[in-house]
This record gives C-alpha cells, structure tokens and sequence, in this order.
C-alpha cells in the first residue's frame, strides 16, 4: 500500500505573526492537490512542513503505511522531495545535480546514468545535460529541478510555486509535466501556486490557506474556480 | 651599468647556471613554506569548515579573531615565538630554536588564519538554497556539509594560495626564530635581507627576481582558480 499523510492541528508562527493556525487534512489518494492562498498566507511554511524539513509549534505531521505509522527519518525523507521555490541549484553540470539525489544514496554509476538521462528527456534537458546548471534560464533551472526530484521517484513530491517567475512557454512546459508525472508517478503530488489558472490546468483537488487555516474547497472544476476567483 | 639592468643579468646567470648554495636556499624556501602551508591547510580548513557549518557559543569571538590574526605582524609572530622556544622558554626543552622547524611553526601560525577565515567566509556565503536543496534530496547532515565544502571549492583554494604567497613572501617571522644561519636556516627571503646589509645589491635584487618568479607562478595558479569559479557563478547572470 502506498504512503499516506496526515497532518492534525499544525501550528506555526514566526515571532509574533501567526502563520498557521490548526490545519488539518489528509493525503491519501494519489493525484494533484493545488495549494492555493494569498502571498504570505503560509503555503510554503505548510510544504515544508509536510516535507519534514521544519517543525510545526504545535499538531501533527504523521505518515502512514499499511495503516501503520511510519517512523520520521531518514529513510521517510528519502521517500518524500519538496521542489523549492529557487530549486537550490548546485554549482556543477546539469547532469550532476539531477544525479545528486541518487548518488548520495550509494546507487552504482551505470543505473544513475540511466535513470537521469531518463529524468532529463522527460523534462527536454537532455541536450543540456553537460552544461553548467548556473547558466540555465528560470524556466529551465525549474524544469531541471523537477527532474532533480522525480529521478528520485519519490511518492510524496512536493512542488512549491513550480510555475512562478517563469515565462508562458516554460510555464505550459511545467504544467505539461505535471500532468504527465501524475499517470506515471502515481504519487501524491502537493503544488503551492497563487496563480488559479495554473491550478485549473493542472490541479485534481484544490485545497485553499488562509488566515491559517486549510479548507478543501472542491475537485478542480470550473465552478470553484470561479468562485475561488471571486474570493481572490 | 645601471645597478637594475646588472641586478636582471645576474639574476638571469644565477637562474641559468643554478649555483648549488642558491638551489639549496630556493629548496629550503619552499619546504619550509610548502610545509607551513600543509599544515595551515590541513587544520586551518576543517577549522574555517567547522565555524561555517556550525553555531556554537563564543563561534562570533573566534570569527573575530581569526580575522584579527589574518594581519598579524610576521616579527610579532617570530617575537612571541622565540620567547617560546628561547632556552629559558616555557618550550625551550624541545630544541627548535634556529632550526627550520621553528620556521615552519612561525609560517604555520602566519597562514592559519587566512586559510581558516577565507574557508569560513566562502562557506557562509553559499546560497541557503543549496543546503536546504541537499537536504530536500535526502542528503544526511554530513552529505549536506560536503555539499556545501563542493560549493566552496573555488573560495577555499584561492585562499590556500593567498597563504601561500603570504608564507613565501615572509621574512620577518623566520629571521627572529630560524637566525639565517648558512646552509640552515637560510631562505631566499633571509638572503635577501642579509645580501641587502652587505651591500651587496646586485645578489639580492637577483634573489628578489626570483623569489617574484616563484610569486608570480602561485598567482598565476591563483587568478586562473579565481577566474574558473567567477565564469561558473556569472554565468546564471
């Protein structure tokens, strides 16, 4: 059975301004889920929350496996990836960042170059596997970073804002990604964007933050979005 | 002829013919530097690593005063150390005074602090982004501090050069602890000094070309190290 997630009551602030205030939901069934929320509303906070890289004041970050609870280390983190917002590129070969991930976890050299040429022709940076990754444009550096985590097949991705500060041809390359990642992967993929149409596109649940809190508003379709417009 | 233009000739006969006296002093040079350097390398780099890496008490106390030490006055350094190894010293048991290894020792406390500062400032340096991304990929804190020494790399070796053009370049510090003694203790820079009081200008004004011919290599290996880590880090630009 696959993993699952459940997060009960998770508080966080930051010196004295409140950031979440009990939110709870649960990650069960595999797909797109669309973080949406005013900038500052706390969306990032939340995905590196659920992606274990931060500790909530107070509530409950708890991953499931065959109904039981999966114990917080090392190896969970393995199994999860959060795409940042400024992907964190490191100062080498497009090529070697994607084969990071696989490399610290002691795979031989035969395998990760086969699954990372894969990764990069999934995402069209193949061609620029020997090039420096300081020198890619935003939209390929997003682009090189989701390949990056989905050369780990991880069964939690977490995308935060995949799609911002990017141009509309690398955006529609992203979304394109995404929505193939979801019959492939058949993971559970959480993507924080404010940008609704992105969402439209690419999103299977909408979950909205605001004031802290986290409500499901409905499956992706035209009518919450239009009423997700008109809170907005 | 102009002293300089004869100083050049010389300098020139010396480095063709390579009289054995001036191979040993040009030998002695870099052992003793070369080693000071190694030393300084191998303890002041995980020491630079270590105040990058972490937060302990007294981190910002420690910052400051390796800062501090970066300037240190080589005859302060040579001064405190014979004090040291004098015989009537609190280390005056071991011998060293007069002796390379006091050299080596007084370069070795010269470079420290440039190896060690310059390693920690090109660590906190590095994009947040990039340790939280390692640890985002799985990496376990110890990848993640790797990871973030692979990001320095072009900082970190460009002030183990920096050190060694100061250890090279230093006649201060070694003349007080290793007494320029003939065959000995002597160095290119110490027979500069020396050839210098003599009055013998021509020699040692040869000796300084050479001594900048070797400076000259080290920051030639320098500028291309530099320039290798500006064209990667400009080329996001």
């Amino acid at each position: 059975m696959a993993l699952s997630l459940i997060i009960s009551n998770i508080k966080k602030s930051y010196k004295d301004k409140k950031v979440l205030d009990g939110c709870s939901f649960s990650f069960e069934q595999s797909g797109v889920y669309v973080l949406m929320g005013p900038n500052g509303s706390g969306k990032s906070t939340l995905l590196r929350i659920c992606a274990l890289l931060e500790s909530p004041d107070d509530g409950e970050i708890i991953y499931y496996e065959d109904g039981k609870v999966v114990e917080n280390n090392l190896n969970l983190r393995r199994r999860i990836t959060l795409l940042l917002p400024n992907i964190g590129i490191f100062n080498t070969t497009v090529f070697k960042n994607v084969a990071y991930g696989l490399k610290i976890r002691g795979m031989n050299k035969g395998e990760i170059k086969e699954r990372v040429e894969k990764a990069l022709d999934f995402v069209g940076l193949l061609h620029k596997k020997k090039q420096n990754a300081l020198s890619l444009s935003s939209g390929e550096a997003k682009r090189m970073g989701i390949a990056r985590a989905i050369v780990l097949e991880p069964e939690f991705l977490f995308l935060d804002e995949p799609t911002a500060s990017v141009d509309q041809e690398n955006t529609e390359i992203i979304e394109n990604i995404i929505t193939q990642l979801k019959q492939r992967l058949n993971s559970i993929i959480i993507m924080a964007t404010h940008d609704y149409q992105s969402a439209k596109r690419t999103g299977d649940i909408l979950l909205f933050l605001e004031k802290g809190k986290l409500t499901r508003t409905s499956v992706c379709s035209e009518s919450p979005f239009q009423l997700l417009q008109g809170m907005l | 002829m102009n002293p300089i233009l004869e100083s050049f000739k010389q300098a020139f006969y010396l480095i063709l013919h390579l009289d054995r006296e001036l191979l040993e002093i040009i030998l002695l040079s870099l052992k003793v530097s070369g080693t000071a350097l190694a030393i300084a390398t191998l303890t002041g780099f995980p020491a630079g690593a270590l105040l990058g890496l972490k937060n302990f008490f007294g981190r910002n106390a420690i910052i400051t005063l390796l800062n501090t030490f970066m300037g240190l006055p080589p005859v302060v350094v040579g001064l405190f150390l014979y004090l040291l190894l004098s015989r009537s010293g609190p280390l005056g048991f071991l011998s060293l005074l007069y002796t390379p290894s006091a050299m080596i020792i007084a370069q070795s406390i010269l470079a420290f602090p440039i190896v060690a500062a310059i390693t920690h400032s090109s660590i906190v340096k590095v994009n947040p982004t990039v340790k939280l991304a390692a640890k985002t990929l799985g990496a376990t804190p110890f990848q993640i501090a790797l990871t973030m020494i692979r990001e320095t790399r072009y900082g970190i070796m460009a002030g183990v050069c920096a050190a060694l053009g100061r250890v090279m370049a230093e006649v201060g510090a070694i003349l007080i602890v290793g007494g320029n003694i003939a065959g000995y203790t002597r160095v290119m820079t110490t027979t500069i000094a020396l050839e210098t009081d003599k009055g013998n200008f021509e020699l040692a004004m040869a000796l300084g070309i050479i001594l900048l011919c070797i400076s000259f290599i080290i920051n030639i290996i320098l500028f291309s190290i530099q320039k290798k880590g500006t064209k990667e880090s400009s080329q996001w630009l």
